[in-house]
This record gives C-alpha cells, sequence and structure tokens, in this order.
C-alpha cells in the first residue's frame, strides 16, 4: 500500500502550479490526478477480478467434476467401481479398476525408465560437455519440450512399434511398453533441464572441496552434487510424473485401447485417460456411463492436485536447507 | 595427478579401482547421453525428412476428403491458427492482468499464498480435463455443439495458469531499482507498470507466450472433446459456430478412424507440418532473444 503512496504524497507537496497549467491546457472534465488515480484503481480492480477468475476456473472445474462425477455412485456401489475389472457399460458394469491400475503401472514404468536416463543426461549436460556443446545442446532440449503429443504418439505407432515387434519377435506390439518408451521421449526433456538447472546452482565450492579431498570426478558427482541438488531433481521427476499420468494423445495411439488388466508388457491395455477420449464422444450427458467417465476424470484431478502439495513440501523444505 | 607410488599404500588398490570406475562413469555417461539425444532427434528428423519433400500446395490448401485419394488440410490448418488466435486473445489480457496483480498488488497474506497454489493447481491439471469441463460448459450448459468457440475458449483456460505465472515470474524479476526510480518520478502505479514494468520483463513475456503458442497449436486432447474431429469443409470459414478440427487433430485421426486409402501419407505430412509450425514458432520469435543473452553475458 505504501508504493501507491509515494507518488500522490510526492506531488501533492508541489502541485499548484504544475497541476493547474496541465489542468488549464487540457481541458477535461476532471483533472489530470484524479484521471490518472481513477485509472489506477480501475486497473487495479481489473487485476484483481482477473487472479480470482483464474481460481474460480480451478474451482468450477473440481466442483463440475466432482458433482457429475459422485452421481456414479447412485447406480454403482463404490467398492464396484475401485475394485471391479468389469467394464461393460453396455450391461451396466463400471468397474475401473483396470484403468486406474493401468495409470499407475504406466506411470511407474515410465518414471523407472525415464529418471535415470534424465539424470545421466543432465550430469552429461552440467558436469561433462564443453561449453559449446552446452549451448548447442540445451536451446535443442528446450525446442523437443514443445513438440506436441500428437506427433510423439504418431511416431510411437509408425516407427516403435513395428520396430518393438521386430526386436521381441511378437506380433502384439501396443501395450504398456510401448506407452512408456513413447512417454519417456516426452517427459525426458522436461526432466533432464530442470535437473541440469538444479545440478548447475549447486556451489562451485562443494566441488572444489571435494576435489581437494581426493575424490574422482565419480565420487564427486555421486556422493557430494547429486544429494546437494536432491530437491531439484524431485521437483523434476513429480513434475515430469504429473505430465506422464495426464499425457493422453500420445498414450491412445500405442496402448491399444483394450479394458484388459496391464500384467504383460505387451498386451493391449487402457488407461484413465485413454479410456476417458476413446469413450466420452459417445455417451449421452444424462447416462451413468458418463458420470462414470467424470469420476475417472475427477480422480485424474485429484491425484494431479496431490502432486502439486507435493511439490510444495519440497520447495518449503529446500529453502530451508 | 599426484604421482605417489610407495610400495606400501595400502590405498593403492583402492585408489586403482577408483579410477577405473571413474573412466567407466565417464564414458557410460557421454554414451547414453549421446545416443538419447541423437535418437530423439533422430526420429524428429525422420517426420521431416518422410513429410516435407512430399509437400506442394494442393495438400496444403486443399480441402479434406473422407473417401478419396488425394484430399488436403487447408481447412485444418486455418482451424488450427484460428482457434489459436482466438484462445490468445482471451488468455493473454486475462493472464498478463492476474499475473501483475500477483506481482505488484497482492499483499503477503494467506489468501494470496492460497490463490498462488491455486494456479500453480490449474497449470498441472491435465489437458483431458479441460475437454471434459468444456463439453460440460458448451454441449451441456449451453448447448452450441462442437464448435470452434467453445475449443478456444477451452484452450485459453488450460493456457491461463501458465500466463499467469510466467508474467508474475518476469515481472518479480525486474530490479528494483527500475520501480523506485520510476515512483521517484512521481509517476502512479499503473503508469510503472505500463511504462517501466512490463517493457523490462517483456523478453520473459514474449518466451512465456511463445512456449503458450507452441503448446496451443499442438494440443489435440481439449480440440478432439471440444471443437470434433471435423472440419466445416470450407476455406475461410470465420463463423465461430462450425466444427473446428485442428491439424493436430486431424493427424489422429487420419491415422487412427479415418477410411482414406492414402491415409498413411496425409498423416506423414500432416505431422511434418505440425512439427515444422511448432518449430517455427518457437525457433522465430526465441531465437532473437537468445542472441541477446548471449551478448550480454
Amino acid at each position: 500500500m505504501s508504493m501507491i503512496d509515494i507518488p500522490t504524497s510526492g506531488k501533492a507537496s508541489a502541485s499548484s502550479e504544475l497541476g493547474r497549467s496541465l489542468e488549464a491546457s487540457s481541458g477535461r472534465i476532471f483533472s489530470r490526478k484524479s484521471r490518472l488515480s481513477f485509472y489506477n484503481r480501475t486497473f487495479r480492480i481489473i487485476c484483481i477480478a482477473s487472479a480470482v477468475f483464474v481460481c474460480m476456473i480451478l474451482f468450477s472445474i473440481l466442483f463440475l467434476m466432482g458433482r457429475t462425477g459422485i452421481l456414479t455412485f447412485d447406480t454403482v456401489s463404490v467398492k464396484d467401481f475401485f475394485l471391479s475389472t468389469e467394464w461393460v457399460p453396455e450391461n451396466d458394469q463400471y468397474g475401473a479398476f483396470i484403468f486406474i491400475f493401468g495409470t499407475f503401472a504406466l506411470t511407474l514404468l515410465t518414471m523407472a525408465i525415464s529418471v535415470p536416463l534424465s539424470v545421466i543426461i543432465a550430469i552429461f549436460l552440467s558436469e561433462m560437455t564443453p561449453g559449446w556443446l552446452k549451448t548447442a545442446l540445451r536451446p535443442v532440449l528446450d525446442l523437443l519440450v514443445g513438440i506436441p503429443s500428437v506427433v510423439y504418439g504418431f511416431l510411437g505407432l509408425t516407427v516403435l512399434i513395428p520396430m518393438l515387434r521386430t526386436v521381441t519377435g511378437t506380433n502384439m506390439g501396443d501395450g504398456i511398453l510401448a506407452a512408456a518408451i513413447v512417454l519417456t521421449i516426452m517427459v525426458l526433456p522436461t526432466i533432464s533441464r530442470i535437473t541440469d538447472d538444479s545440478i548447475v546452482a549447486v556451489p562451485k565450492k562443494y566441488r572444489d572441496a571435494s576435489y581437494a579431498l581426493g575424490a574422482t570426478r565419480f565420487q564427486t558427482i555421486l556422493k557430494v552434487v547429486l544429494p546437494a541438488a536432491r530437491s531439484g531433481i524431485m521437483y523434476a521427476v513429480i513434475l515430469g510424473m504429473a505430465h506422464a499420468i495426464g499425457e493422453t494423445m500420445a498414450v491412445v495411439m500405442v496402448i491399444g485401447n483394450t479394458p484388459q488388466l496391464a500384467d504383460a508388457l505387451f498386451k493391449p491395455t487402457s488407461v484413465l485417460t485413454s479410456n476417458i477420449v476413446m469413450q466420452i464422444a459417445n455417451v449421452p450427458f444424462d447416462s451413468t456411463w458418463n458420470d462414470a467417465l467424470y469420476l475417472m476424470g475427477f480422480i485424474l484431478l485429484v491425484i494431479s492436485l496431490l502432486m502439486i502439495v507435493i511439490v510444495r513440501l519440497i520447495q518449503g523444505r529446500g529453502v530451508k536447507a | 595427478m599426484s604421482k605417489v607410488t610407495t610400495a606400501a599404500n595400502q590405498f593403492a588398490a583402492r585408489r586403482g579401482f577408483n579410477q577405473i570406475a571413474n573412466r567407466l562413469f565417464t564414458g557410460i555417461v557421454w554414451l547414453i547421453g549421446i545416443c538419447t539425444i541423437v535418437f530423439i532427434c533422430g526420429l524428429l528428423f525422420l517426420i521431416l525428412k518422410k513429410g516435407l519433400p512430399e509437400l506442394d500446395w494442393s495438400f496444403l490448401y486443399g480441402l479434406p476428403s473422407e473417401m478419396e485419394e488425394g484430399g488436403g488440410i487447408g481447412p485444418l490448418i486455418f482451424n488450427s491458427f484460428y482457434v489459436l488466435v482466438i484462445s490468445l486473445v482471451i488468455s493473454i489480457p486475462l493472464g498478463m492482468a492476474a499475473g501483475i496483480y500477483l506481482a505488484e498488488f497482492a499483499p503477503a497474506t494467506k489468501f494470496i499464498a492460497f490463490i498462488r497454489i491455486c494456479v500453480e493447481g490449474l497449470a498441472s491439471v491435465p489437458s483431458i480435463i479441460f475437454g471434459l469441463f468444456g463439453i460440460a460448459l458448451f454441449v451441456e450448459a449451453l448447448d452450441i455443439g462442437l464448435t470452434i468457440i467453445g475449443g478456444a475458449v477451452s484452450l485459453a483456460f488450460l493456457n491461463l495458469p501458465v500466463l499467469t505465472r510466467v508474467t508474475e515470474e518476469s515481472i518479480k524479476a525486474v530490479p528494483k531499482e527500475l520501480k523506485h526510480a520510476s515512483f521517484a518520478l512521481g509517476s502512479t502505479h499503473l503508469q510503472t507498470i505500463r511504462r517501466v514494468l512490463i517493457p523490462v520483463a517483456l523478453n520473459g513475456i514474449i518466451t512465456g507466450i511463445c512456449l503458450t503458442a507452441g503448446r496451443a497449436f499442438g494440443e489435440s486432447a481439449v480440440i478432439i472433446l471440444t471443437a470434433g474431429v471435423s472440419s466445416s469443409g470450407e476455406m475461410w470459414d470465420f463463423s465461430l459456430y462450425s466444427p473446428g478440427a485442428t491439424l493436430a487433430v486431424h493427424l489422429w485421426y487420419v491415422q487412427s478412424e479415418a477410411i482414406v486409402p492414402d491415409a498413411q501419407l496425409i498423416a506423414e505430412k500432416s505431422a511434418a507440418v505440425l512439427v515444422f509450425v511448432v518449430l517455427l514458432i518457437n525457433i522465430v520469435f526465441r531465437v532473437p532473444l537468445w542472441l541477446n543473452e548471449r551478448k550480454t553475458r
């Protein structure tokens, strides 16, 4: 508040002649001063309204998804929805266990592949490459973040699945492994760039101290640099996980879209996002089927919001340390 | 480094092991780093190489066809840009105003901290949720069906939190001295924001807008749910109420649902155009910023 008072009080002291001359020459109804303060106040109100509007979107999404989703339990019991594996909407069987399990399995598999790879790439970028290669590679990774997900899905469908078929010799390519590889390619630039930034932010004196004790580079990175960058790496991993859980189009194109349990790497299955997008268009709005799909969306929403809370906690801890 | 070679050094064996581990580690990191980056870039290069040489004007400008060969993607490219522009027109002013509020006006209270978490939370909501929200809002509540305006507004909601955060962070990064100098000259808060803070923060804001625009151009889940998978089939259809499939949606549709005989070829060419435009949006606006950064470093 005091910020706003400074200019007005400063002006009031030396007001009269300057203010009057401006007033006389402009010839408007309002004096210049009251006009400016009117604009100032209006602008402030517009800004507040926009901020509140952004929050309102979140709450109306939460409310709408929750309200529509809860209607599912009018006809389906909670136990059936979460634990049954029978997803046959034509017979009024709405068991979403397959999709929930599929989402978690896919995310874990993606993280198992992408986190080690990303951390290695981040170490490569920040600790080992010469300067010219760094300035060349960082923008390339930044550009990769912007490639549309549907393009990665297309790549997975036309390049990766035939590749997997020839490598493994099976005639089934699509499934959870293909989806995990596609997702890995998608989240890898994000995770490795944030990890890279947090490794660069580790003070140089830590490394110097480690080298002075006679440690090799391998020991320095493993025992000093990575632990010091821990909170940044955790942040990157959770962000990547949130991406992987919510990703839709890349997954739809390679996962096979069949409601069966993902208990093998090469077996067409389905996850929450892919099931929603494949079915929502053909379903009347006031049906249990539709409500069940909204409930699945609500579950996704809650998971992704939980992740943000965890990120907040990690960041809070990182600042204190 | 040190050439101490006393026979009685009990750490000698351990040191030898450490050296080998160090070499091995360096080798593995180089190998994996180079391989992964080359692999990903190779995939993208493959797309461009397959699609770009095949392009011609009749494909870029032509109308899509449902049954016969030789369909084009003209209306879909047009829809892509049309939806993108509408969504940016809605989200840039709102997002920037909210960001300015959080950076400049907001007092440091619990409530504002809560608003920040909301914005952050909204930024992490999966895009398909915005699609479901769009269906409930436009198709059900307002009953206008799958339209361009529905898709554009849903897309704008998706972009809003990102723009808010980018604006907030860039304005906060402006040195305090500039702001105080402006106040000392007697300008109001609005004048300070307009003449000092926004011009200085513009680099960051433009980078953020580019990122959002690139993401919005390639976004497909939201558009499929709110604007449909078909276009009106005419070029230059500015109507806000016609179905508005974009290029990204068309790529998915052709690849997995369509029955045209040359679907594979159309998909390859569409993917190349899509990647090309997204890279163009990113490069054209950001290269000047990179050069600037290098100069000042």
